[in-house]
């Protein structure tokens, strides 16, 4: 509710502020709480049913609990530090079968964040680029991206990513006969398996530098801004930063002796061992994830496009800026405003979309958590609470991040 | 006027709320009554296992837990028919059964101590006596489970099977790497792909997947049964009566099988038989179906409808189906194997 304006203090003087607020506006001072006044008609009745929501819900899980017990369901979240004892396919954290239920959930967790944020990635990536191209004068490139938009926008994801994912299997040849690129790199239906760099002795020299790059480059533009506004001049800016941020550390490390060493990923039994590994249930998810996301997000950006007016363009170039410059200085900020908002809402799908993984074992939050998790332990109740809770911070927290950006991007109203 | 239509909305709110909020409560003895009320029996089966749960292409449910469904409708209403069965995948059966969506747990489930002390649930016997084994292809020249280190395996989340298979690779100081699928047939197709080496599942359940493969011959099952897996139909805690009832459904089929009595010459008996431990299953005599308040004749009707357990065995899983798996445990404890039921008196 909004707040209200201040009262008037003369007749309010006898009560503390707040209350003096709660009167619709002070009029009647000793009758404060005068059911005829709609305004305190309204708030009793909102706190009313505020406490009849509470109880509502209080009763809810009193009720469930009650029930759990007479059933002899056993609950209470103790399950989540004893031992799982099973094994899961992919952890970005060390996880062993002796490790807590606990640990499997922070497990599937990071993998869900991890097809996500390089889904997100990749999906407006090739979202902008077909968004683009529809737009494109070239007839043929604008059909393609149309084409690419129809097909992927209106076929189900799941089927998507089953087409992926037995595509990828029945294309790739057996491990024996992996396809491999300077013995170094494989590629088989189990994976694609890279080298794993390991940092040698003077490798935190490199970091360093990396490090220092990064920083001057932002000193760097910093201060060609305030020498721009100053006196108009422009100075080359990105093959700078490129020098600091690639060239620098490339220095450092060829001075140091190249101090990086590489774990080659080996074939000893069934399978290839050692270094590092992208298993074709990631590749397949984020394919389709990406792909489909993609049609959708070209979509809004081809309309974002299209509402800034083509007047704006012949204006800045009238005032004699470059193509690149009316792209990145006019076009796009505008473009902005209208695609964030849709845009987060791709954003938060793909997260959601991405619990699509269990279809195709994937381990994911739903698959390990929700999945196997819960069915060791039976606490239905509380894995899927928690699963649900994690689905709703992460996507509170995408929408938190986009509005505070769409905020910032946004007109100011003059 | 916002502020009167909010009052009303208000008022119908809580009234709604106070109606959701009757109490929730589950009589002990009231699953017997539902069933009868309803006129049939809610099972949960499996999604599509041959030989323990299979829709045939006319769409009539198959399998040796299919049947004992109807075994427990033709003791409680008299009717084999009388079943209406929910397919149910590995993460969906227990919670089904809790919530009290079917009365009848039958779908090759294991029998643990957590499941029968933490869910709320309890095993009423052994339909099935299983293990674990593994599946490979005959090209990788594998002769025994011991040489799977470092293997792709295989598995159908949600079951005890993901358990021993960390336990077996552990124990044996072997790696793995789980490829858990959702379903069988998910399971099988991986397989069949190639992403994994091995399949491991119950032996029951391999010999089923492996009829399902397009090259059912290019695949072979290993000697090793690693783990203990007694599978049999659960019901819900609190319910003593109707847990009395489903544990003698599968005690008066292994009973009729030990006193030969079968679907074909059950009525025969009926009229002639002499034997007091036959005449006591068939109610003839002695308690007959007081103690689990059904009709007199309820072990004649399972009999007669279904058949006994080394008739449905054999039809379902055993030398009469595509399956063909040997009695092995399953067999009759007189007969070496496992299958023993209390007498009927």
């Amino acid at each position: 509710m909004k707040p209200q304006p201040a009262a008037d203090k003369t007749s309010s003087r006898q009560l503390p502020t707040w209350l003096g607020w709660l009167s619709r506006s002070g009029q009647r001072p000793s009758h404060w709480l005068n059911w005829r006044d709609p305004q305190v008609r309204a708030l009793v009745f909102q706190a009313l049913f505020v406490v009849g929501v509470g109880a509502l819900l209080a009763d809810i899980v009193a009720n469930t609990l009650a029930n759990m017990e007479s059933r002899g369901i056993s609950t209470g979240f103790g399950f989540l530090s004893s031992e799982a004892g099973f094994g899961i396919l992919q952890t970005l954290i060390p996880y062993s079968e002796t490790s807590s239920f606990g640990r499997t959930f922070v497990v599937g967790l990071l993998n869900t964040l991890l097809v996500s944020v390089l889904g997100i990635a990749l999906a407006t990536l090739l979202g902008f680029v077909i968004g683009i191209a529809r737009l494109s004068t070239n007839w043929l490139l604008a059909r393609l991206a149309s084409v690419y938009i129809e097909v992927f926008r209106n076929i189900p994801l799941l089927l998507q990513i089953f087409f992926w994912y037995f595509a990828v299997l029945q294309a790739l040849p057996s491990p024996r006969d992996s396809l491999s690129l300077g013995e170094a790199v494989f590629l088989n239906l189990r994976g694609l398996y890279l080298p794993r760099p390991l940092p040698e002795a003077g490798f935190d020299w490199v970091m360093a530098a990396l490090a220092l790059g990064i920083l001057a480059s932002i000193a760097l533009r910093v201060w060609s801004r305030r020498r721009q506004a100053r006196t108009g001049q422009l100075f080359p800016l990105l093959p700078a930063a490129l020098g600091l941020i690639v060239g620098l550390p490339t220095l450092v490390f060829v001075l140091a002796g190249a101090p990086l060493g590489w774990e080659l990923p080996v074939l000893r039994g069934f399978n290839f061992r050692g270094g590092i590994t992208m298993i074709p249930e990631l590749a397949a998810l984020l394919l389709a994830l990406s792909i489909y996301t993609a049609a959708f997000i070209a979509e809004i950006v081809r309309a974002g496009i299209q509402s800034v007016d083509g007047g704006q363009t012949e204006a800045a170039e009238a005032l004699g800026l470059r193509h690149g410059q009316i792209l990145r200085l006019i076009v796009i900020p505008q473009a902005l405003r209208v695609i964030i908002p849709p845009l987060t809402s791709q954003y938060l799908n793909l997260l959601k979309n991405s619990s699509l993984a269990t279809a195709i074992g994937y381990p994911d939050l739903v698959n390990v958590f929700a999945g196997t998790t819960l069915n060791q332990t039976g606490q239905a109740v509380e894995v899927i609470a928690m699963t649900m809770a994690v689905y709703l911070t992460i996507s509170l927290l995408i929408s938190l991040f986009m509005n505070w950006y769409n905020a910032r991007s946004a007109l100011n109203a003059r | 006027m916002f502020q009167r239509k909010f009052t009303q909305g208000c008022a119908a709110c809580l009234a709604f709320a106070s109606l959701c909020l009757g109490p929730l409560t589950a009589v002990a003895g009231d699953t017997l009554d539902a069933v009868k009320k309803r006129g049939f029996v809610q099972c949960g089966v499996n999604t599509g296992l041959p030989g323990f749960s299979n829709a045939d292409d006319q769409g009539e449910w198959t399998g040796l837990d299919v049947d004992f469904c109807r075994a427990v409708a033709a003791a409680v209403l008299g009717d084999a028919q009388k079943v209406q069965f929910t397919p149910l995948t590995a993460k969906e059966r227990l919670t089904a059964l809790q919530s009290g969506e079917i009365d009848v747990l039958s779908r090759n489930t294991t029998w643990t101590l957590t499941r029968d002390t933490s869910l709320g649930i309890n095993f009423t016997g052994v339909s099935y006596y299983d293990g674990q084994g593994f599946m490979v292809t005959k090209a990788l020249g594998i002769k025994s489970a011991k040489e799977l280190d470092g293997a792709a395996v295989c598995i159908l989340a949600g079951t005890t099977t993901e358990l021993n298979l960390a336990d077996y690779f552990r124990t044996n100081g072997m790696e793995y790497e789980p490829v858990v699928f959702d379903t069988a047939d998910q399971t099988a197709r991986g397989f069949e792909a190639g992403r994994c080496d091995v399949l491991t599942s119950d032996q029951s359940q391999l010999y089923g997947v492996r009829l399902k493969l397009k090259e059912a011959d290019k695949a072979e099952i290993l000697p090793e049964v690693i783990s203990k897996e007694p599978l049999g139909p659960a019901v819900r805690q609190g319910d003593d009566d109707w847990f009395n009832i489903v544990r003698w459904t599968l005690f008066a089929m292994v009973n009729a099988e030990e006193f030969g009595v079968t679907a074909a010459n059950v009525d025969e008996m009926k009229k002639s038989t002499t034997n007091p431990e036959v005449r006591r299953l068939l109610g003839l005599e002695g308690i007959k179906g007081k103690g689990l308040g059904l009709k007199d004749d309820w072990a004649y009707q399972i009999v007669k409808q279904v058949g006994n357990y080394g008739e449905v065995f054999a039809r379902t899983v055993g030398s009469g189906s595509p399956l063909g798996i040997p009695r092995g445990l399953n067999a009759l404890w007189r007969d070496g194997g496992l299958q023993y039921a209390p007498p009927i008196r």
